[in-house]
């Protein structure tokens, strides 16, 4: 059963593979050109942060010397979106026991997307699958981010090939809007984070968005119900 | 680099980092049984955040600017296209992958 688990992980996570392996290099090789730390950093830093857009932000942290506390309200600011990971996951992981402070601490975009999204198949128990997705997902990182700062640049043009995560979320979607007959959230998640992106721009939309999209989610189950004890 | 602020910096990170992951586990994981509107909401964000992330993924593309962001609409729609006519998730990554490497390459 074990063995399976991990097959159907690993066939699960092969998108998120070649994004961070992708993505964790770019960020070793940045690594070394603004503050030419090497590949022990590169480890540490993929080993305990483990975020991909926070690590990026590290890195421009680490090169302009900023403050310990400037540092803090850079990164919440960044992975603030991980706020709302941990909501749906609150009753799944209940019971994963030991593993479960690592499942939490390794909740990625990417690895929050798979786990929500994806029904493991019969036979495969759904913690030891959420836990062998998010270990796998860091192992790619940590690959990643290594061999970038190892290598310094990319043998071949892979530019481009960062995109293989938004086709992973574009194909979620697709998914998950062809199986559920309420498009409702669907249309304010994308609704709300465009209206704020456009309003406060790249760097500070997300919050914004996310208290958006829990009011809005909140306010349509309200009225939800209200039309059902109207019939 | 002085060490201690490098390693400083890392631990400060890391450590908001994992509070922005641990929190939500802290506060509705400790009772019992986890509060109506957690349980709602926490069954409806995961369709608003895959919504969410995709927008997130374009964030700095330049919409008004050559190339208007076309490599990646294009290239999105043929993921969900080719994704609603097959349904292999692998398949359409693939493909909508490398025709985005070949835009942004060789096209635009």
């Amino acid at each position: 059963m074990k063995k399976s688990a991990l097959k159907v992980a690993f066939r699960d996570t092969l998108p998120v593979l070649a994004g961070y392996l992708f993505l964790g290099s770019g960020f070793g090789i940045l690594l070394r050109q603004q503050t030419a730390m090497g590949a022990g950093w590169a480890f540490l830093m993929s080993l305990c942060v483990f975020a991909g857009s926070g690590q990026y932000l590290l890195v421009s942290l680490l090169a302009s010397k900023a403050s310990l506390i400037g540092t803090a309200i850079a990164t919440l600011l960044v992975n603030a979106r991980h706020l709302f990971y941990g909501i749906s996951l609150v009753d799944t992981y209940k019971g994963a026991g030991k593993k479960k402070p690592y499942m939490i601490f390794g909740l990625t975009d990417e690895t929050y997307s798979l786990v929500t999204q994806n029904e493991p198949p019969e036979g495969v128990s759904r913690l030891q699958y959420c836990f062998l997705v998010t270990l796998l997902d860091q192992i790619y990182w940590i690959i990643g981010c290594v061999l970038g700062n190892l290598a310094g640049r990319l043998p071949i043009d892979f530019t481009g090939v960062e995109f293989v995560l938004t086709a992973l979320f574009v194909t979620m979607f697709v998914d998950q809007w062809i199986a559920n007959k309420n498009h409702r959230p669907a249309i304010i998640g994308i609704g709300c984070t465009t209206v704020c992106l456009l309003i406060f721009g790249s760097e500070l939309f997300l919050i914004p968005s996310m208290v958006l999209i829990a009011g809005l989610l909140i306010l349509s189950r309200k009225t939800g119900r209200r039309v059902k004890d109207g019939d | 680099m002085e060490i201690k602020y490098v390693l400083l910096t890392i631990l400060v990170a890391a450590l908001v980092t994992a509070a922005t992951r641990f929190l939500p586990f802290l506060i509705f994981g400790s009772g019992k049984k986890t509060p109506d509107i957690i349980v709602y909401l926490g069954k409806v964000l995961p369709f608003a955040i895959i919504g969410m992330l995709v927008v997130y993924c374009m964030k700095d593309v330049k919409f008004l600017q050559y190339p208007y962001g076309l490599p990646e609409l294009i290239s999105c729609v043929a993921v969900a296209l080719l994704h609603i006519w097959k349904r292999n998730s692998l398949l359409s990554i693939g493909v909508g992958t490398v025709l985005y490497m070949l835009l942004v390459q060789l096209v635009f």
